[in-house]
């Protein structure tokens, strides 16, 4: 059995934080296409949802009743999906493309 | 077998025969070209006393899109077709930008040695494209602009070619759900 090691080069000073990106009618919604957001604890990202609702009646109101799809760093995702200090969440309407 | 794989996200307008060309194989039988174009569409205004109904005509699309995510998603998508099928060659091209009324919004080619790979392909890639390409349509009239609605058809027509765990692309507002458990029988 190796020896139990803690690692004290990995853990950054810098507070955890994600890049919020909002495109189309969510974009227009909020009046903003990108924030920057601190995570208070790991979250997934319908708690990132709720947090930006939470922090801002704004966003609150524009991701009110509305149907919201999510990229985590550039990859469709489900809600459920775990959020990381560094990440990139896109947030946006059904897309409509072709 | 080596599928030669073409996308492309550009404000450029493309031109069919060049891209037929590109498409075109000794091993191939078939290539099927599909094109989405901006299509006329109505909307009715505010009706003035007496007078008949006037109509709004759309002038123009506007395609916005996410940029470091659309071209690797359509790749991805492309991948997918490639392996699904017996194909040789798929070029998929996506107009962004201001696109007005009759101008070419996307091209979707596939070449193949025979022609149901070609057509399946083509019909796949469609509707991922419509489904899960990071794309949005702003549809400007000449008094209102709006942003187009994702149509339940197209979701449906996705479904065929997925399994459960493919579906990805979910809504993350639990709107409506807890309605369901209420309900008194």
């Amino acid at each position: 059995m190796p020896d139990i090691t803690i690692n004290t080069t990995a853990v950054s000073d810098a507070t955890p934080q994600i890049k919020v990106l909002f495109f189309a009618a969510l974009r227009e919604a909020i009046g903003q296409s990108e924030l920057q957001l601190t995570l208070p604890a790991p979250l997934q990202i319908s708690g990132v949802l709720a947090l930006l609702s939470a922090q801002s009646p704004k966003v609150h109101q524009a991701l009110a009743g509305r149907e919201v799809l999510a990229a985590l760093n550039q990859q469709l995702v489900g809600c459920d999906s775990w959020v990381q200090s560094g990440d990139e969440v896109a947030l946006f309407p059904p897309v409509t493309g072709g | 077998m080596t599928v030669v794989i073409n996308c492309r996200v550009q404000p450029e307008d493309f031109v069919v025969d060049q891209e037929y060309q590109a498409l075109r194989r000794q091993d191939c039988g078939a290539v099927v070209l599909f094109c989405g174009l901006v299509r006329e569409q109505f909307q009715p205004l505010e009706r003035s006393q007496g007078m008949p109904q006037p109509t709004d005509t759309l002038q123009a699309l506007e395609l916005e899109h996410y940029p470091d995510m659309t071209e690797h998603s359509i790749r991805a998508i492309a991948g997918q077709a490639a392996k699904r099928f017996d194909l040789r060659a798929i070029t998929v091209v996506h107009r962004i930008g201001l696109l007005p009324l009759g101008a070419q919004i996307v091209l979707v080619g596939v070449a193949a040695p025979h022609r149901s790979d070609a057509f399946a392909a083509c019909d796949m890639l469609m509707d991922y494209l419509k489904n899960q390409v990071p794309l949005w349509k702003k549809v400007h009239f000449s008094t209102s602009t709006s942003w187009a609605d994702a149509k339940a058809s197209d979701k449906q027509a996705l479904a065929r070619w997925q399994t459960a765990e493919q579906n990805t692309a979910e809504n993350c507002q639990a709107t409506g759900k807890s309605r369901v458990s209420s309900v008194d029988v």
